[in-house]
């Protein structure tokens, strides 16, 4: 079954509640390799989305929602991480269209829009250190369970493992982007915490899709 | 551990600093909190191009004590340490814009870059003409594939100054931007810290060093650079931030440049010059003419401690604009 409003709704209020339950986490992780406000930022941005949501008009589609994200984010979060989260929830928007429910394919197809944004914006590229080494194993692990014929919930299920395993997979490499390639060798041994955020948003969206489809 | 700060609600303290600032200084600013901005009180000026410049706040006194005559048209203060988003980018924009154009300068940290390119592109959608500079003179990182590029510290100081002195004679909004250009391509810059700081809603130090540990190379927040050493007399530390710079840049004999030796925050006067003393000697040993000089804590990380030395390769165009009446709140002269 689709993925509908009441389902991108859930989404959101669950990924401000996950990012807010690892603020510190992650402002831990990013104070190791960058500058160590990604939580706070986050939190700041995901906040600010929740009250807007009571606002959403009548008839509003899963892209409506998106889009909503995209722009708060983009003018509460500041730092890299505002555009790049920004951009990808537009692109996303954008490929969601005006569907008022998403099948496993769609969804493969909001994720990898999601993922060309952040990466034509951001111009990292896979093994960079960055969030890009959880989104590109999600997008293909998301392509791979939509081909399968799974439905949306096992679509994103499949992504949000994959998105753990590339946020994991970053702790040894060596950064090339963003601030944390100012330490060389030296960001080896951290998790990035850009990978580590895309990955709890993705898990967020994988919980909520299987409760949806539970319900 | 514990750190003591004159704050209120971490939270507020970017707002609640900025709105003291606007109030401090009513003669040169006015400052506008939703979304958060200070513009030149007079401003936008006809016929003169605007120059907009900001970033994370914790820097100060860059970039809000640099908006006035001769200098900066408006300045963005972000969260601490943390890039302003587009809108309040886009709001000054507008604010200052006379119809004669607009320069953004921007320090290179991936946050800063992206916000400031969003920012522009919704200017240039009203209408706004835009040229961005990029600062980027800090040598201790390699420009390479492998990093997001050197990042933009102290030389940003010296380029909103001379840029700002062109924009207030008139010139074009390329010309302008070329100057800023050549003042960036001239200016090489290298920290280091004693100590670190403390972002106010961290609560914690943003990395630790030991007891008599030092860290070289640092960026503007205090991340990390090339290495850590034990702690050494200040000559030696000058020649270690010195060498890099001259590697980078070299110089002729008898090539003119202007020394800049920045306290990052929390270092007394008294041990910058100490450090401007050994540098002047180095640059006379290769024979260098410090024509122009500037000591003061003027781009500094929070109450760190620390220093950086930039050094401008001049020329007569920038002396003359160097030498421009100056009247910000950080930066006084000639009016």
């Amino acid at each position: 079954m689709g993925l509908d409003i009441t389902w991108a709704v859930d989404w959101v209020r669950r990924s401000a509640q996950v990012i807010s339950e690892h603020r510190v986490e992650l402002i831990t992780l990013d104070r190791e390799i960058g500058d160590g406000d990604h939580g706070e930022n986050m939190d700041r941005g995901f906040q600010a989305v929740l009250p807007k949501l009571d606002d959403l008009a009548a008839g509003s589609t899963p892209g409506d929602v998106l889009k909503l994200v995209a722009t708060t984010l983009i003018s509460t979060v500041g730092g890299a991480a505002g555009p790049l989260y920004g951009t990808a929830y537009l692109k996303a928007a954008a490929a969601a269209g005006g569907a008022v429910s998403l099948d496993g394919p769609a969804i493969s197809a909001i994720l990898t829009a999601a993922r060309d944004g952040v990466v034509a914006r951001g111009k990292a590229e896979s093994g960079d250190k960055t969030m890009i080494d959880a989104w590109t194993p999600a997008v293909d692990a998301a392509a791979a369970a939509a081909t399968a014929g799974t439905d949306a919930a096992g679509v994103f299920a499949a992504a949000a493992d994959a998105a753990e395993a590339g946020a994991v997979a970053t702790e040894p490499l060596v950064a090339r982007k963003g601030r944390a390639s100012y330490l060389g060798e030296r960001s080896a041994g951290h998790r990035d915490p850009g990978a580590e955020s895309s990955a709890l948003l993705l898990r967020a969206a994988a919980d909520t899709a299987a409760a949806a489809a539970g319900a | 551990m514990s750190v003591k700060k004159i704050i209120n609600d971490p939270k507020r303290v970017v707002d609640e600093s900025v709105a003291g600032f606007g109030l401090a200084h009513a003669d040169l600013v006015r400052v506008e909190l939703d979304p958060i901005h200070v513009v030149r009180a007079d401003a936008p000026i006809a016929g003169k191009v605007g120059i907009v410049s900001g970033g994370g706040s914790g820097h100060e006194p860059l970039h809000a004590g640099y908006v006035g005559f001769g200098m900066l048209d408006a300045a963005v203060p972000g969260a601490v340490f943390t890039s302003p988003t587009p809108d309040p980018i886009l709001a000054a924009t507008k604010a200052v814009d006379s119809g004669s154009g607009v320069l953004h300068i921007v320090k290179n940290y991936t946050g800063d870059v992206l916000n400031f390119e969003t920012a522009a592109d919704l200017a240039a959608a009203d209408g706004i003409d835009v040229r961005s500079v990029i600062i980027n003179d800090d040598v201790a990182v390699k420009d390479s594939l492998y990093t997001a590029g050197r990042r933009g510290v102290a030389g940003t100081v010296l380029v909103e100054k001379i840029a700002g002195a062109a924009a207030e004679r008139g010139n074009s909004l390329d010309e302008v931007a070329d100057v800023a250009e050549r003042v960036n391509a001239n200016a090489r810059s290298m920290g280091l810290a004693l100590t670190p700081c403390v972002v106010p809603h961290a609560g914690e130090p943003s990395f630790t060093l030991a007891e008599d540990e030092i860290e070289i190379g640092i960026g503007i927040h205090g991340e990390p650079g090339r290495e850590r050493i034990g702690l050494e007399p200040a000559d030696r530390l000058v020649d270690r931030l010195l060498a890099p710079i001259l590697e980078d840049l070299p110089y002729e004999r008898g090539e003119r440049a202007l020394l800049f030796v920045n306290g990052m925050g929390g270092t007394p006067q008294v041990e910058l010059y100490v450090a401007y003393r050994r540098a002047a000697e180095v640059l006379e040993e290769h024979g260098i003419e410090i024509t122009r000089s500037l000591v003061g804590n003027y781009i500094t990380a929070l109450e760190m401690q620390g220093m950086s030395i930039t050094l401008l390769k001049l020329d007569d165009e920038m002396v003359e604009l160097w030498d421009a009446p100056v009247q910000t709140a950080a930066l006084r002269w000639g009016r």
